[in-house]
């Protein structure tokens, strides 16, 4: 095998579980030495399948792979002995040590003892963990997992390194740590395969293989990809009130590829040779200047463009009046322990009424903590929470009625049928007779459950189980929804599908409280506290905070740029 | 030459991996609470349940005894039931007194010494004795009729014996070896010793199994050079070890604690546990290869190792007295060939023709156990 060939050839790979549609149809692909080549594509994409297929732990159905000359099938043996693989959730075992750990696979892979000493310095270095080699894996935080699984797969330099989704559960800092030393490794001439939902990580990458259930929609750097919407990409700014309602208008116009909240702007795609269409009601025209593309942009104009702005659901929704001036979700001083351990201390804001506010930051930062204390699933060792005017201590029942909640990883029964758990929810919400069935069949027309009423909950595409969820979510027409984490995992339609609901519902007085470590998502929002460690280190609207940390050097920061300037900057006040 | 040392190579490669296997599996046995709940606190809880709290011997079972005729033959015969020390007697004069108490299980059984009684031994034929029982519960009722029967027939003995008729022409004379007391806790302790090692065999194996494909790390292993066999092996050394650990500690307080006898070798006791093992482990084996879930993993451990194991092994059921079709499903059970050894071990001694082939038997369903387990293990997801 000479140098140049690819070191991953994917020929023509079909590789199906069940009835289900093909896990991957028909792909092809090939991937290069020294280089970060992104496996992308929103959850149940055939990312992970792909990944299995290259370490010769599954075999495709038809097609074939071959990784770095051998063919995955027959040698599956020499292929294991020269990659490294990090699975999702990093392989680690969490009652061994770090040091523990590096030793098993250290014997695992066979790593001489001769080089071990200088390895495992060189690895512990490099993943900066040597103060931590007598910890138990499972007491480390997410970004120190996910270093050390990265160690264990470097152990005996592999040729290629296969990453599965490695920046899940991982604050953008340890993120940032992991890309740059992948990027070191693609030096020495060692192929990456990382896998990602997310596009901003996408972007980085030098090439991609775009992935969406199961087909391949792009192969190339994604410069590439990105070009096709090149002039194409427009930022509409000073329009800082009521740019829900406009996006709303703009999204239903034919020209109109794609549109986001982005802070106070909005950013558009358009058709090739057009323009974005200037306000009809005569107002003060909005300021409009080309952006550069992302591949968001690409992806979203790739699979046709989003949906349109129009929102069935908050259409029907009766409005809550915006005169009253009291907020209706508030927290004061609210702090969690457990143990000796702080989960959240004295996070303190309130949001008025048609508001969306979002607690942003890495897993573990307390956001959930937050969060179940104001819907009163938890109990707050100090301070107060009111949703509605009631409070959480005293009135929790009156308090939980006038909320909607969407959980994490959408809790429904996934044993129950879409009619059943509709029908369910409502139950325990109180409505019952002719009411419940109104709403019931309001909610099967609005998101088009018609023909899966009898389906299973757990049978659905990740899609529609969020729209499920969100469906059970507003039943009682709740003045407040909690959402936690709506979107991850899903594809970026649907995100912009369940985004305009919101959006609409918001212009209809719902207040709204989401959590989410999706920097993207957190620009829909009116205004954000950044959690970290759990405390809130800064609240803001989106530009405000993004304000705070532009510089010379970075005079347009993303949400992203200004989670890591602010953390670091909280850490360094707390450091002196 | 080359060849050769490459061989050496990869050789010592292997030893390496499977001793890291193994360290790696026994950090966390030590390390997991529920490992040792498993291993070592369910089996005490499992040995005092049956040291103390369960006996299938009958004592002072209540009964109501009626007397229709008042003699002197009868009022001695009642006085033979009321110093049984099988019977707590309450006396009356009509069975319809006890009719309530039977239904509500105020008492287990009803004897009636019918009228006429003594006009019947007077005239040489054989007295019964009426026994009426609850049918809803047969074992008690069972022990109930045997009793009655056996009081009456003492009490007869006892008459004739006293010089006051004929002497018997035959009677059946018991006498048990091995325990003489029939104390049930020296079989139970012995038997329950299988039920442990099934625990930690099948259940805790395939639990372990289980929760490294939960977790992610069985895929992790498996990417790299190490074989299928290496990872068996090295989840089933440390397993054997513990259950052979776990037994020890459960003989240990059997004979100190419960004071059972022990009558036959160390020796014996080994061979057959270690033999027993293979199937248990085998089977969570198998069990892990179907499942990759804790919860399934525990289901069904309990449902085709556990359960079989208390119900099918002759542990606490006569497998004689089961229907046919069961009894043929017993003889897959491994715990049937190990509980009647063991107790033989215990109680009676080292009886060898009986523990080879037991120990073969063993085998034999370990074996097809392993190649069910190692042809469904293959290097492979999904």
């Amino acid at each position: 095998m000479n140098d140049d060939a690819p070191f991953v050839r994917i020929l023509d790979v079909v590789k199906r579980f069940g009835d289900a549609p093909a896990a991957l149809d028909h792909i092809d692909g090939e991937i290069l030495g020294g280089r970060i080549t992104g496996l992308v594509g929103p959850d149940g994409a055939g990312k992970t399948t792909l990944i299995r297929l290259m370490t010769g732990l599954m075999v495709p159905d038809e097609g074939k792979v071959e990784v770095l000359g051998f063919d995955t099938v027959t040698n599956a043996a020499d292929i294991q002995a020269a990659i490294g693989y990090m699975p999702q959730r990093f392989g680690l075992y969490e009652d061994l040590s770090v040091q523990e750990n590096l030793n098993l696979y250290a014997d695992l892979r066979g790593l001489p003892l001769a080089e071990r000493a200088a390895t495992f310095d060189e690895l512990l270095e490099f993943t900066d963990l040597k103060r931590f080699t007598a910890r138990l894996a499972g007491k480390l935080s997410g970004g120190m997992k996910q270093k050390l699984g990265l160690a264990c797969a470097l152990l005996r330099k592999p040729r290629l390194l296969l990453l599965d989704e490695p920046g899940v559960g991982v604050d953008p800092i340890s993120r940032r740590d992991l890309w740059k030393m992948v990027e070191n490794l693609t030096a020495e001439g060692i192929g990456v395969v990382w896998s990602t939902a997310y596009l901003d990580e996408a972007e980085a990458c030098d090439s991609v293989l775009l992935l969406n259930e199961g087909k391949l929609l792009f192969a190339g750097s994604p410069a590439d990809l990105t070009a096709r919407v090149a002039d194409r990409v427009f930022k509409v700014s000073g329009i800082a009130h009521g740019r829900r309602q406009k996006l709303a208008r703009l999204l239903d116009d034919d020209d109109v590829v794609d549109g986001v909240i982005q802070g106070e702007a909005i950013r558009l795609v358009m058709k090739p040779d057009t323009k974005p269409p200037t306000p009809d009601d005569g107002s003060s025209a909005p300021d409009v200047t080309t952006t550069p593309p992302r591949f968001e942009d690409a992806f979203i104009d790739m699979l046709g463009g989003g949906p349109g702005g129009r929102s069935k659901l908050a259409e029907t929704q009766t409005p809550f009046t915006m005169e009253d001036s009291k907020p209706v979700i508030e927290a004061h001083g609210l702090t969690k322990r457990f143990g000796d351990f702080t989960a959240a201390d004295d996070i303190t804001f309130d949001i008025p009424r048609g508001q969306i506010f979002g607690l942003l930051g890495p897993n573990g930062a307390g956001k959930s903590t937050t969060f179940k204390m104001l819907c009163g699933l938890l109990k707050p060792t100090a301070g107060e929470g009111r949703v509605a005017g009631f409070d959480l201590r005293r009135d929790a029942a009156e308090a939980r009625n006038r909320l909607g909640y969407m959980a994490q990883k959408f809790s429904l029964y996934g044993d129950l049928s879409v009619a059943q758990n509709l029908s369910f929810f409502a139950g325990v919400y109180g409505l019952s007779g002719t009411g419940k069935r109104e709403r019931i069949q309001l909610m099967t027309d609005i998101f088009a459950f018609g023909r899966l009423l009898d389906m299973s909950a757990k049978d659905l595409p990740l899609g529609l189980k969020q729209r499920l969820a969100l469906a059970c979510a507003v039943l009682h027409e709740p003045e407040a929804l909690f959402l936690d984490e709506p979107t991850s995992g899903v594809d970026p339609i649907t995100r912009r599908e369940f985004w305009t609901h919101i959006n609409g519902l918001v212009e209809k007085g719902v207040t709204v409280l989401v959590t989410t470590h999706f920097m993207d998502e957190a620009e829909y929002c009116d205004r954000i506290s950044l959690i970290y460690r759990g405390r809130s280190i800064a609240l803001g609207s989106p530009d405000e905070l993004k304000a705070q940390v532009a510089s010379d050097k970075l005079p347009d920061p993303t949400m992203e740029d200004a989670f890591i300037a602010l953390v670091q900057g909280s850490e360094e006040k707390e450091a002196a | 030459m080359s060849a050769q040392s490459a061989n050496l190579e990869s050789r010592a490669a292997r030893a390496r991996r499977f001793a890291a296997l193994v360290r790696k599996e026994s950090y966390q046995i030590v390390r997991d609470p529920s490992s040792i709940l498993i291993a070592f606190v369910l089996p005490m809880i499992l040995l005092f349940l049956f040291g103390y709290g369960v006996s299938l011997d009958t004592t002072q079972t209540r009964v109501g005894l009626v007397i229709e005729e008042e003699a002197p033959l009868t009022r001695d015969l009642a006085a033979g039931f009321q110093a049984s020390r099988y019977f707590k007697v309450t006396v009356g004069r009509d069975r319809r007194e006890f009719e309530e108490d039977l239904v509500l299980g105020r008492v287990r059984g009803i004897v009636v010494i019918p009228a006429g009684f003594t006009a019947d031994y007077a005239a040489g034929r054989h007295p019964t004795v009426q026994v009426l029982v609850d049918g809803s519960d047969p074992n008690t009722a069972n022990f109930v009729q045997n009793y009655a029967q056996a009081t009456l027939a003492n009490w007869e003995r006892q008459r004739l014996s006293d010089g006051a008729g004929r002497p018997p022409a035959i009677s059946a004379e018991q006498r048990f070896w091995f325990n003489p007391e029939l104390t049930s806790r020296n079989f139970l302790v012995p038997g329950s010793i299988a039920i442990v090692m099934t625990l930690v065999g099948t259940l805790l194996t395939s639990l372990v199994v289980a929760r490294e494909w939960e977790r992610g790390t069985m895929e992790a292993m498996m990417a790299t050079p190490v074989s299928a066999a290496e990872l068996l092996a090295g989840k089933l050394l440390p397993y054997f070890i513990l259950g052979l650990t776990s037994m020890t500690l459960c003989v240990l307080l059997a004979v100190f604690l419960f004071g059972v006898p022990f009558r036959g070798s160390v020796a014996a006791l080994y061979a057959l546990s270690a033999t027993f093992l293979m199937p248990a482990l085998g089977q969570g084996l198998l069990i892990s290869a179907a499942t990759k879930n804790q919860f399934l993993a525990s289901q069904l451990a309990l449902i085709s190792a556990f359960l079989p194991a208390f119900l099918l092994s002759g542990f606490l059921f006569e497998i004689n007295s089961m229907p046919t079709v069961i009894q043929w499903i017993t003889l897959i059970v491994p715990a049937r060939y190990l509980i009647p050894s063991l107790q033989t071990v215990f109680l009676a001694g080292d009886i060898w023709p009986m523990f080879t082939r037991s120990i073969a038997v063993m085998l034999l369903i370990g074996c097809v156990f392993f190649a069910l387990a190692a042809r469904s293990t293959r290097k492979r997801i999904g």
